[in-house]
């Protein structure tokens, strides 16, 4: 199976580079309390994980255990990283679910609005726009909004996801929309801006092509082209869009978790880096790898629906 | 019915560098075309036929000039009148079903053309099967996707899309290319069944035999230009005035096969005089320096400063 | 994330009465070189700033703290009484030279990769192929954060994740141009008239090679940037004692909730306009060099 086959090379992977790297994985366990131990002790913990044993043999150990879905102790929660990873993925979820359909919703209009009236001012806006944020980074635009909503404008909480001090069972949903709303919009409109340039890159494909040109010699006019061969022809290239998005809109919800202070999977990662909690790390890694692969399988289930060639081709006709 | 003179196109194209050059593809085209009849356009393959469709229909790029005068129905053709004439009195028959949205059945897509022209949904779909069963096309080819087609029913469904408008004026676009002998004459009788039902057709094709089963006219394409307007007949009487429609003649394989010699003058920079002087046995100073306006002769029109009747 | 998107060509055409060419002043040709030295420049001036400007400005003056833009100081002040600009200019100058050092390596395997695995193909395009799948696989900035924290983090940290993921496209695009090339016919002319392979590469392959690798490094340049301001931020580049973009946006969110503004908004402004400037530019060039659909 070929998701196997990918995880399985995403492990080698990262194995292979957290060995060569410099850091020692019983420090990393031990942080700060290293000054207390003696080299005694040191070398049992080593033995203990089987530090001492040659490369493969780790290595298959630790792969057995992962494919056993043991993936490990968090060292910066102290709990079991499929739990951190659950319930952190379970926050950044919502805000990836309403970031990824807005910018996808949003990046589609745009785009063909850009696409079908290319080189007027309307596009020229666009494009400004959709370039502008292309090139922004990422933690700026939500250093910016966070600026203009939260501390200015005080619309909007300053950070996290529920009023500090509030227990949890005791957030009510309005609170709980109020602290994503901000995280949610920010990874809106970054997305949007990738979207949109490439849908409207893919209409003006579209609106060259020949049977384009041949509605245009029948007397359609170019709304009617539009709506009756451009959406359906950049129908293909928009989902296989969507889904690759998924992989940005991960990457930057690490960045907006961060400037927000949203405890999701994204703030979770930089924890674990920043920590060094390589379980978690690793785990992170892994979960990622998934959700991609998730994301581009679904785009491949679309195609055999969207394109009749591909669902029917070789039946011809006499 | 249609009347063109000394139509030029020209295209602005950058090169690597950004350096500037200027295609002069059509270049001082006469051209008339009545209703009931065939005229066909014979050319060389790129010699820039398709263009004088899209130039007819307004659709040229934008990055194309376009000079001299058009006249449709006593009235010039305008951007403006092409723009309310197109798929409603003058129609384009395309190529390939490359033309057509491959994402949509080919029955909607016919259907659409005859929306297009001011019926009613339903009315337009009854005309589409309609003109379908004429055409010997099974019932569901209406729903059919182009690439399911096979090359027969492909040029029926297109020729279908003239045939569901009332468009006077016709133009079929290279319709016999890769085609079996059979579909090619089944074409054809079909685009001389427009004609003899009173629209008028104009065959734009590289097959000269082809061409002449159905043509009442046959205009000569060389270089972007008519080096000759000639009726059908007189390639049988041997009538020809043009050398390159001698040539042209001579180079087919049913006469004596002998291709052409030399090439088309480079469009970027064409050549003072005739554009046909660097190929023509008759090249003398007069046409290496002028270039010959189009003159009757013999009841017909020719460029060139040596033709006898 | 920049894109890469041609000039638009609408469907209609222009009549006029006369076959005029436009006489434009202003050729496309040379605005498109205009554009390019002006962007050059510009990016010049940040990148030399520090050796321009000196260390004026940037020591600690208690008597003017905290103060928003003025004429005299256009990004503000900070906490300690520096001059913003001066910090941002300093930042941006390092994060520009470490960005082009790690995308100028990124490039060299990029390109490297794409020529073997278009000229050897077999299995050896398989592998690469396959290392450029398992690339994609994960999302960029986890990839990063992954190799930057096993190299041990800090600049070096930085620059190698930088240079070891920004490779993919340009590997692809390169390996793309070599299958064009090699499977046109005058290649196979090439060799029967008995011309060696390096001939070959160099008179046939270069032409097709050079422009695309040119145009892909500069447009290579924003995303390094960008990402290595996006590790200093989260805190595993480049070490926070350096006046790198992303630590100065890092350290401005501690004073957010007091309402210094300026002390994120502006420097991030001017990363901004620079990564615009490096699009700019690469666009521009790519017109010169390949104006494949540039027709007008």
């Amino acid at each position: 199976m070929r998701l196997g086959l990918l995880l399985i090379a995403v492990a080698i992977f990262t194995f292979v580079l957290l060995s060569l790297s410099p850091i020692d994985p019983v420090q990393a366990y031990i942080g700060a309390d290293m000054m207390q131990i003696s080299a005694d002790q040191q070398a049992l913990i080593a033995e203990r994980w089987g530090l001492d044993q040659p490369f493969w043999n780790r290595f298959l150990d630790w792969l057995g255990q992962i494919l056993q879905g043991n993936l490990g102790v968090s060292l910066v929660f102290n709990r079991p990283v499929s739990e951190v990873i659950a319930a952190r993925f379970q926050a950044s979820l919502q805000m990836l679910a309403i970031a990824w359909l807005l910018s996808g919703l949003l990046g589609l209009a745009l785009g063909t609005l850009a696409g079908a009236v290319a080189g007027s001012w309307i596009d020229r806006v666009i494009r400004l726009y959709a370039y502008t944020l292309a090139a922004a980074p990422t933690f700026w635009v939500a250093l910016l909004l966070l600026i203009v909503f939260a501390v200015s404008w005080r619309i909007a909480p300053v950070c996290c996801a529920a009023p500090p001090g509030v227990l949890s069972q005791n957030v009510t949903v309005w609170q709980h929309l109020h602290h994503l709303l901000l995280p949610a919009m920010t990874l809106s409109i970054i997305g949007i801006a990738n979207i949109t340039l490439h849908t409207r890159q893919k209409l003006i494909e579209v609106l060259h092509s020949d049977y384009v040109l041949f509605a245009l010699a029948q007397g359609e006019n170019l709304w009617n082209i539009v709506r009756y061969h451009g959406l359906r022809n950049i129908l293909l290239p928009a989902i296989t869009l969507q889904f690759a998005s998924l992989s940005e809109l991960f990457g930057g919800s690490v960045l907006v978790e961060q400037v927000f202070a949203y405890p999701g999977l994204g703030e979770a990662t930089v924890q674990g880096a920043l920590r060094s909690d390589v379980p978690l790390l690793v785990g992170i890694v892994f979960f990622s790898a998934l959700f991609v692969y998730i994301g581009n399988t679904l785009a491949d289930l679309a195609y055999p629906i969207i394109d009749p060639r591909i669902r029917l081709g070789g039946q011809m006709n006499r | 019915m249609l009347s063109l003179s000394n139509l030029s196109v020209t295209f602005t194209q950058y090169d690597r560098g950004l350096r500037r050059k200027q295609l002069r593809v059509i270049t001082d085209l006469n051209l008339d075309v009545q209703a009931g009849e065939v005229v066909a356009v014979v050319g060389a393959s790129g010699s820039g036929k398709s263009l004088l469709a899209h130039a007819l229909l307004g659709i040229l790029p934008q990055n194309a000039v376009m000079s001299g005068t058009m006249t449709f129905q006593g009235e010039p053709l305008t951007p403006h009148r092409c723009r309310l004439l197109r798929g409603k009195a003058i129609v384009l028959i395309p190529q390939s079903v490359g033309y057509l949205d491959p994402l949509m059945t080919v029955g909607p897509q016919v259907q659409r053309v005859a929306q297009l022209t001011g019926r009613t949904k339903a009315a337009a779909k009854t005309a589409v099967k309609k003109t379908f069963t004429r055409y010997g096309l099974p019932a569901k080819t209406f729903d059919l996707y182009p690439f399911q087609l096979s090359g027969g029913m492909a040029r029926r469904v297109l020729v279908s899309t003239a045939v569901v408008t009332p468009a006077q004026l016709v133009i079929a676009d290279e319709p016999t290319p890769g085609l079996h002998p059979d579909v090619v004459s089944e074409t054809l009788t079909h685009l001389r069944e427009l004609a003899d039902a009173g629209r008028g057709v104009i065959l734009i094709t590289h097959d000269i035999a082809a061409a002449l089963k159905i043509a009442d006219r046959v205009a000569v394409f060389y270089a972007g230009t008519t080096v000759e307007i000639a009726a059908g007949r007189d390639f049988f009487t041997g009538k020809l005035r043009h050398p390159y429609t001698q040539a042209l003649w001579r180079s087919l394989p049913q006469n004596e096969f002998l291709p052409v010699p030399g090439n088309q003058p480079n469009l970027e920079q064409l050549p003072q005089g005739c554009l046909f002087k660097d190929r023509c046995p008759w090249v003398d100073d007069l046409c290496r320096e002028e270039r010959p306006a189009l003159r009757e002769l013999n009841d017909g029109w020719v460029r060139c400063f040596h033709a006898e009747g | 994330m920049t894109s890469t998107i041609d000039p638009a060509v609408n469907l209609e055409a222009k009549t006029s009465s006369s076959l005029q060419q436009n006489p434009s002043r202003t050729s496309r040709r040379s605005r498109t070189l205009a554009a390019i030295v002006l962007g050059t420049l510009f990016l010049g001036a940040i990148i030399f700033s520090p050796w321009i400007l000196g260390e004026s400005g940037l020591s600690t003056v208690l008597t003017q703290r905290n103060q928003p833009p003025t004429w005299s100081h256009p990004f503000g002040t900070d906490w300690l009484g520096r001059d913003m600009l001066m910090r941002s200019l300093h930042g941006l100058s390092l994060s520009l030279r470490i960005g082009l050092l790690a995308a100028s390596i990124s490039a060299f395997i990029g390109t490297s990769l794409g020529l073997a695995a278009g000229t050897f193909g077999g299995w050896v395009d398989a592998v690469i192929i396959w290392i450029v799948d398992v690339f994609f696989s994960l999302p960029h900035l986890v990839l990063l954060i992954l190799i930057a924290f096993s190299v041990g983090g800090g600049t070096r940290g930085v620059i190698i994740a930088v240079a070891l993921t920004h490779w993919t496209n340009l590997a692809r695009i390169i390996r793309a141009e070599v299958l064009q090339v090699n499977s046109a016919d005058y290649i196979h002319l090439s060799r029967q008239f008995g011309k060696s392979s390096l001939w070959i590469a160099r008179h046939h392959m270069m032409p097709h090679i050079v422009p695309q690798l040119i145009v892909g490094l500069i447009l290579l340049f924003p995303h390094a940037i960008l990402h290595e301001a996006a590790l200093s931020f989260i805190g595993i580049g480049l070490s926070p004692h350096l006046p790198a973009v992303g630590i100065i946006l890092a350290e401005s969110m501690r004073h957010l909730s007091t309402g210094y503004w300026w002390l994120g908004v502006m420097p991030g402004l001017l990363l901004l306009l620079s990564v615009k400037a490096f699009d700019w530019v690469g666009e521009n060039l790519r017109i010169l060099l390949a104006p494949k659909t540039s027709q007008e």
